[in-house]
This record gives C-alpha cells, structure tokens and sequence, in this order.
C-alpha cells in the first residue's frame, strides 16, 4: 500500500451515535469547517491505523436516506455521486443503532447501490442484552455481502475492529445488494440504452434529486431522446415503490439474522415519557429547564464575564504603561485590546447555551420538546421545530438561524429565520445593562428590583415582538407548499461527556472567531476615525483649546480633557456624527450615541466600546463609561442626556433594530436571496427608529 | 367510514393499509411508515396533536393532518 490516507466517509441516520463513533476515531484530531460556499458544517478527521497507516475520516451529515429534503442532506447526495471531488470516499462507513437496524439499513442499501464499498457498523451493541436483542452477524453479513463492526462508541468496544475493516477495505464488495430497477422496468431499460456508460442508480438519484452532479446534468436527461420522461408525482410514486422494494429486501435480510424479545425490553423511554410529553407536566418541566439555562447565562456567566472584562481593562492599562508612546501603542491600548475585550466577554454565556443545548439534544429531550410545542407554536406560523432557533437566539442569531435546516417546511421555516433577530441575543446585553444602570433607579417594587424588572421585561418584549411577526408575516407571505412535519423521537440517553466537550468547544470557537474578525474590524476603523481629522480645528486642537483658557487657574486635567473632547468633535466620527445628528435628535440622542448606534450595525455589542472609545475613556471599565455618560447633556434641550425618556427610547432602539452584519450574511446565505435580509434590515429598522421617537417624545 | 391513525386511541394498534401517495411525505415512508406495518399511539400532545407513534419499532411525531391520510385497521 501506499503512504496515501484512505478516504473514509462516515454516513448515518440521526440519533445513531455517528458523532461518537467518530469521536472515537479521531480523537481531538478534527476541524470544523464550511462546504465551500454553503453554511453546512464539515467535520472531518485523521484516524490514525494500525501499521502506520492513516484515514481521513469525513463527518457527513445525518440523514435518513439519499432522497434530500435540506441543504445538509444535499451534501451526502453530492459527494458520494462525484467520484472527481476529493474527499470521494474509498470506503464508506455507515453508522446504524441496533435497536433501529431495520430503518437505519435503508440508507444502507443505497449506498452500497452506489458501487461504493460499504462497511456496517451495528453501534449500541451493549444495549443488546438489555433490549432482548440477539443478532447474527454472519448471516447478516452474508444477506448484505459487506462486513460488519458491532461497536459500542460509549463503552469504546469494536472501534479496533472497525479499524481493521478500514485498512483492508478493498475486500470488501461493492456489488449492490438492491436492484433498483425491478420497480418499473420498460423505464430503467430506456435509461440503460440510453446511457449505457452510466450506473443506472445514479442516474435515478439525479433525476430525482434536486443536486448538482459534475457531469450529468438533469435536464440534460430530460431532453435525451429515447425514452419518456415521468412527471413529478409519477417520479414520487415510484420512490415510494423503490423503498418499499428496499424494505422489503431488509426484512428478508433480518428474517434469520435479528431476534427481538419484546419481553425483555425494560422501557425506560415510555416511563419518561409519561412524564416528559405529559399535557401538563411536560410543560412545566419544559419552563423549568427553560428558566434554569436563562439563570445559567445571566447569573452564574455573571463571575467569568467580570472577570474577563477587568483583565482586559488591566491589560489596556498595562500596555499603555509599558509600551513606548505612540501611535502604534494607542492602537493597541485603545483600539485592538477593548476590540478583543468585547468578543472574549461573550465566551461564558455562549458556552453554557451550547452546553445546555447539546446536552438537550444528546438526551434526546429536544424532540420532545419539539412535539409539546408544535401546535402551540403552528398558531403562529412557526413549526415546533422553531422552539430550538428561538431559545439559541437568546445566545446568537447566527447559529440559531442555522438551526432552523430541519424544519422541512419553507414557509415556517423562512418566518422562523425573519423573525429570530428579535429575540434579545447576548450582544444586546451590556447595552441594556449600561442603559438600565443609567436611567432606571435602583429601588424596590413590590419586592423587585425595578432594574431587573426591566432587564426581564425587555426579554419578554423580544420573545413576544418575535411570535407577533410570525403570526402577521404568516397572514401575509403568500407561499404554497404541502406542510408535513415528521420527528424521530429517539431513545433517552446518558450524555457522553467527550461529545458535549467537543461540541461546546466547536462552537463557541466558530462563534469568537466568525464574529470577533468582525467587532475587531470595526474597532480598528472607529479608533482611526476618532485619532484623525481634516483641517485646522482637529491639527491645532491644543492650541485653539489652550487659547481659550488663559488663566492659570484652570487645573491641567480639565484643560487635557478639554482638548480631547474638541479633538473628537473635529475627528473624521465627529463630523460624520453630527452630520446624522439632525436624524437622531428626535429620538432624543446626541452625535456620540448617533456614531454608537451607527457603528452597532455591524455588531450590537459594539456600542459600549464605541462610547468608550468615543469618551476617550480608554479603558471598558464600566464605571467610568457610566460616569461620564451620566454626565453628558443633552445639545438641544439641556439638562442630562440620558434621562427617563431617552434611555428607554435606547432600550426600545436595540430591541427592534436589525443590527448585526452577520446575521444578515447568514440569512442571505439560508435564503438563498438578497430580498429577506433587506427587508428584514429595513423593516426592523424602520420599525425600531418609529416605536424610539414614539417613545421619546411620550416620555420626555 | 374510514378508520385512520389519527382515530387511534393512546394504547391502541393497527396495521397499516394504503395510503395516497401524494398526501404522505417519502420521509415517513423511510421511517418505516408502510403498508402491512403496525403502528402504535403512544402518547398526544394537548387536541390530540402531534400524535406520537410506534410505528414498527421507529418512534415518531406526526402531525394529525398527515394522521388522517394513513388508513388503518383497528387490532384489537
């Protein structure tokens, strides 16, 4: 053999335990990336071999067979059809769980359909004995000419001989074991004769799957002479036909091979579900967990979150004193550490989302959840599917947006995807949280904190903003489409504590380094425009001020600070916020705030950095942005700034507004369009400065 | 009239007869949805809807619309 790795494709149903087999495999040795051009995860790994051999073990999604119906199953489809891409496999793996050996075996047998060799991993095989299984694996390797690993990915048993198989892949057949074409005969014939060179099942896939395959193109077949070509419902008619032909086959091949002693099954699932899918119970069960995850984020993320936020404010001061002083080190001290600050600060709350989230998933709690709220949340256009995007939303839209591949139909789906930047994601929160602290008094209301009070109102505010859209965008988009919702309710499981490790690392990586480039990005141009100015009046600052004051009474301090604020006042910000200054004035802002809510279109949590920045605090120590906030007056009216009024006409603002670039990048991505991010951008946005001007000028 | 998964009571079973094609997703059919089967109810959201089932071993969630496209018999 040569040094070259063997290409492995791992494929599987959900709910099998394909992520732990391949954690198995790899070990820490994997990355987490995109298909290129789409936002579908691509999770792959080097598995070292025996012998000093190495695979290169791809993740593929799950899916529950080659017939897609989502973006993430149409790159399982794409691979294994395009034998010039590089990850096309040497040998595929597919993953199935024995106590769903019947159904996971139909993706099986199309696989092997492929002329790809195909070996079966029978995972779970530890909870045999308690479910009263009993299988012969050389019968069933037999009826499906392949050979098969039982591994246990939990017990970490069979995983050595699984990578045997591996390394001698190429005796395994890659005969198919289904022959397809029996369901309509005078239709493949015409198909052979008139692609003799083609395999015919790959052929079938294209025609009726909606993917790109390099050399064959649909329409291509479509027009070929020689043989009819079928209508959609025809087509439809005759998959279903094809998986019946295919059960059929599985039953036959499991008839001697798997026993099952129903007896034997203690059924952990249906006690816990009594109690977990209960009309009443369930629910209550549902809104515990739901308020201990917020508890979780907003209380117990508290300690890390300040502590991160004064060891950055320490290590801005340390440079400043160490560094020599310069342009560079200003960029540094001021720019670059509080750019970064503001990402590193959101690290706690988004690990323990994921962390709640996998461990939901894991367990196999979420469907259930899935199913409780279906009808509820159907009454306003969204799918019970919607509750997982809505919850991640209260961490980040961008991966709450992903979350939405599953639900099968477009219309809940696209409204899920509108309206998820409503609910109050983390970025939203040191704005809230600065703006509260300023204009809301820190006294007791029956027993409440007004602070918190309000704090909870602005959630509830976001989550009910949210349900209302989806209930008006679903009186209004006008899409047809067949609505269906199927859900496995897979078995209860022990969370594996390596998988929910690696998943909540993965993520939260993604998540600091996709928006983090960002927030540093914009930093760095915010300090540039604020450091520099055209003309006399930002060049001769210190002069002009200095002329001012020619008493000697005047401390330096304040002379200093003067300078600095008429410096600004005459920066390239400076002059483009007072430019939009007429624009906010309204809404009861001044120029700074204007700058602040331009700059949080690219990312929310930049607003309190820009105000940092801007009121040459040069640390994020909040006390002090606090401070100097709260002495601001307002240009037009007089008197402080932030009062009553304009705060929560703030508060309202950043509630509504569409304001983050990523978000918008990855729902042009989802959508496949430019029309929804824009209207969801202008909307929302109109929307927010109409319910801020409302509320300033009632309150004022 | 004709008796349908959405009929089923929590605890009872049937067997699946046909169904039309057009009205009943391929996905549910891969999981194991087909004729001959048996299904199961095993437990309902508040106004019977979603329904979960057992259907030959595969554990699922269904509307009630797609329910009462899958024509059954009563075992009883």
């Amino acid at each position: 053999m040569t040094g070259k790795q063997i290409n492995v494709a791992l494929i599987g149903n959900p709910n099998t335990g394909k992520t732990s087999v391949f954690n198995q495999l790899t070990g820490l040795n994997q990355k987490v990336g995109n298909y290129p051009g789409i936002t579908v995860e691509k999770k792959e790994g080097v598995c070292k071999l025996p012998r000093g051999l190495k695979a290169h073990i791809l993740d593929l999604p799950g899916t529950y067979s080659l017939n897609a119906s989502s973006l993430d199953e149409n790159v399982v489809i794409e691979l294994l059809l395009n034998k010039n891409d590089k990850d096309y496999p040497d040998v595929a793996v597919v993953v199935s769980d024995v106590e769903n050996l019947k159904r996971n075996l139909l993706l099986f047998t199309q696989i092997k359909d492929l002329g790809i060799p195909t070996i079966l991993v029978i995972n779970m095989a530890d909870r045999m004995e308690r479910k009263g299984i009993s299988l012969d694996v050389d019968i069933l390797e037999e009826r499906l000419n392949t050979k098969i690993a039982l591994v246990s990915a939990r017990k970490r048993t069979g995983i050595d001989k699984l990578k045997e198989l591996i390394i001698n892949h190429r005796n395994i057949s890659s005969e198919p074991c289904v022959n397809a074409s029996v369901i309509d005969p005078d239709y493949f014939g015409n198909l052979r004769k008139a692609f003799p060179k083609q395999s015919i099942y790959k052929l079938w896939l294209v025609i009726t799957q909606d993917v790109n395959f390099g050399n064959i193109n649909r329409n291509e077949i479509d027009k070929t002479s020689g043989f009819n070509t079928k209508s959609n419902s025809e087509l439809k008619r005759l998959q279903q036909k094809e998986t019946i032909h295919r059960y059929q086959f599985i039953n036959g091949a499991l008839k001697e091979a798997l026993s099952v002693d129903k007896n034997a099954a203690k059924d952990l699932r249906s006690r816990l579900d009594r109690v977990l899918t209960h009309k009443v119970w369930g629910y209550v069960i549902f809104f515990a967990i739901l308020l201990l995850i917020f508890q979780a984020i907003y209380d117990w993320s508290s300690y890390p979150m300040d502590l991160i936020d004064s060891t950055f404010a320490s290590l801005s001061e340390l440079t400043k004193a160490n560094l020599p002083e310069g342009v560079f080190t200003s960029l540094i001290a001021e720019g670059i550490v509080p750019g970064l600050g503001g990402i590193v600060i959101f690290i706690p709350q988004i690990a323990f989302l994921f962390l709640f989230i996998s461990i939901l998933e894991e367990t196999g709690y979420m469907s259930r959840v899935v199913f409780l709220m279906d009808r509820i949340m159907r009454r306003f256009g969204l799918s019970g599917k919607s509750v997982v995007p809505l919850v991640s939303g209260t961490a980040c839209a961008i991966p709450a947006v992903m979350a939405t591949r599953n639900i099968e139909n477009w219309k809940e789906r696209l409204i899920t995807i509108l309206v998820v930047p409503f609910t109050t994601c983390s970025a939203r929160l040191p704005v809230y949280l600065i703006i509260i602290a300023l204009v809301i008094p820190d006294e007791t209301f029956l027993g409440f904190n007004l602070q918190g009070l309000m704090l909870m109102f602005l959630y509830l505010l976001g989550f009910g903003t949210a349900i209302l859209s989806a209930w008006i965008l679903n009186g209004i988009l006008k899409i047809k489409n067949k609505s269906y919702f199927v859900i496995e309710m897979p078995n209860y499981k022990v969370p594996l504590l390596k998988n929910i490790g690696i998943n909540v690392i993965e993520k939260t990586k993604s998540f600091v380094f996709g928006a983090g480039k960002i927030i540093l990005a914009i930093s760095i141009i915010l300090w540039v425009l604020a450091s520099y100015g055209p003309g006399d009046n930002f060049n001769n600052a210190e002069e002009i001020v200095r002329g001012n004051y020619t008493e000697q009474s005047i401390p330096t301090e304040e002379i200093e600070q003067e300078i600095a604020s008429y410096k600004l006042k005459h920066s390239y910000i400076g002059i483009m916020g007072r430019g939009i200054e007429p624009v906010v004035a309204p809404l009861g802002y001044d120029w700074k705030i204007g700058i602040a809510i331009i700059s949080s279109f690219a990312a929310r949590e930049v607003f309190v950095g820009t105000l940092a920045t801007i009121y040459s605090v040069g640390s994020d120590e909040e006390e002090t942005i606090k401070n100097r906030m709260a002495a601001e007056t307002n240009p037009i009216l007089g008197g402080p700034l932030f009062t009553l009024a304009s705060g929560v006409s703030l508060l309202l603002f950043y509630a509504f507004a569409m304001q983050c670039m990523s978000t918008l990048a990855i729902v042009q991505k989802e959508t496949n369009s430019w029309k929804w991010p824009i209207l969801q951008l202008v909307i929302m946005s109109v929307f927010a400065y109409l319910v801020a001007l409302i509320a300033f000028q009632f309150l004022k | 009239m004709k008796v349908t998964v959405a009929h089923l009571k929590r605890g009872e079973r049937g067997i699946i007869k046909e169904f039309s094609a057009d009205h009943v997703p391929l996905k549910l059919l891969e999981m194991g949805c087909l004729p001959g089967n048996e299904v199961e109810l095993v437990q309902t959201a508040p106004f019977k809807d979603p329904m979960y089932l057992n259907i030959n071993g595969s554990h699922l969630a269904i509307r009630k619309e797609t329910a009462l496209q899958i024509e059954i018999e009563l075992i009883k």
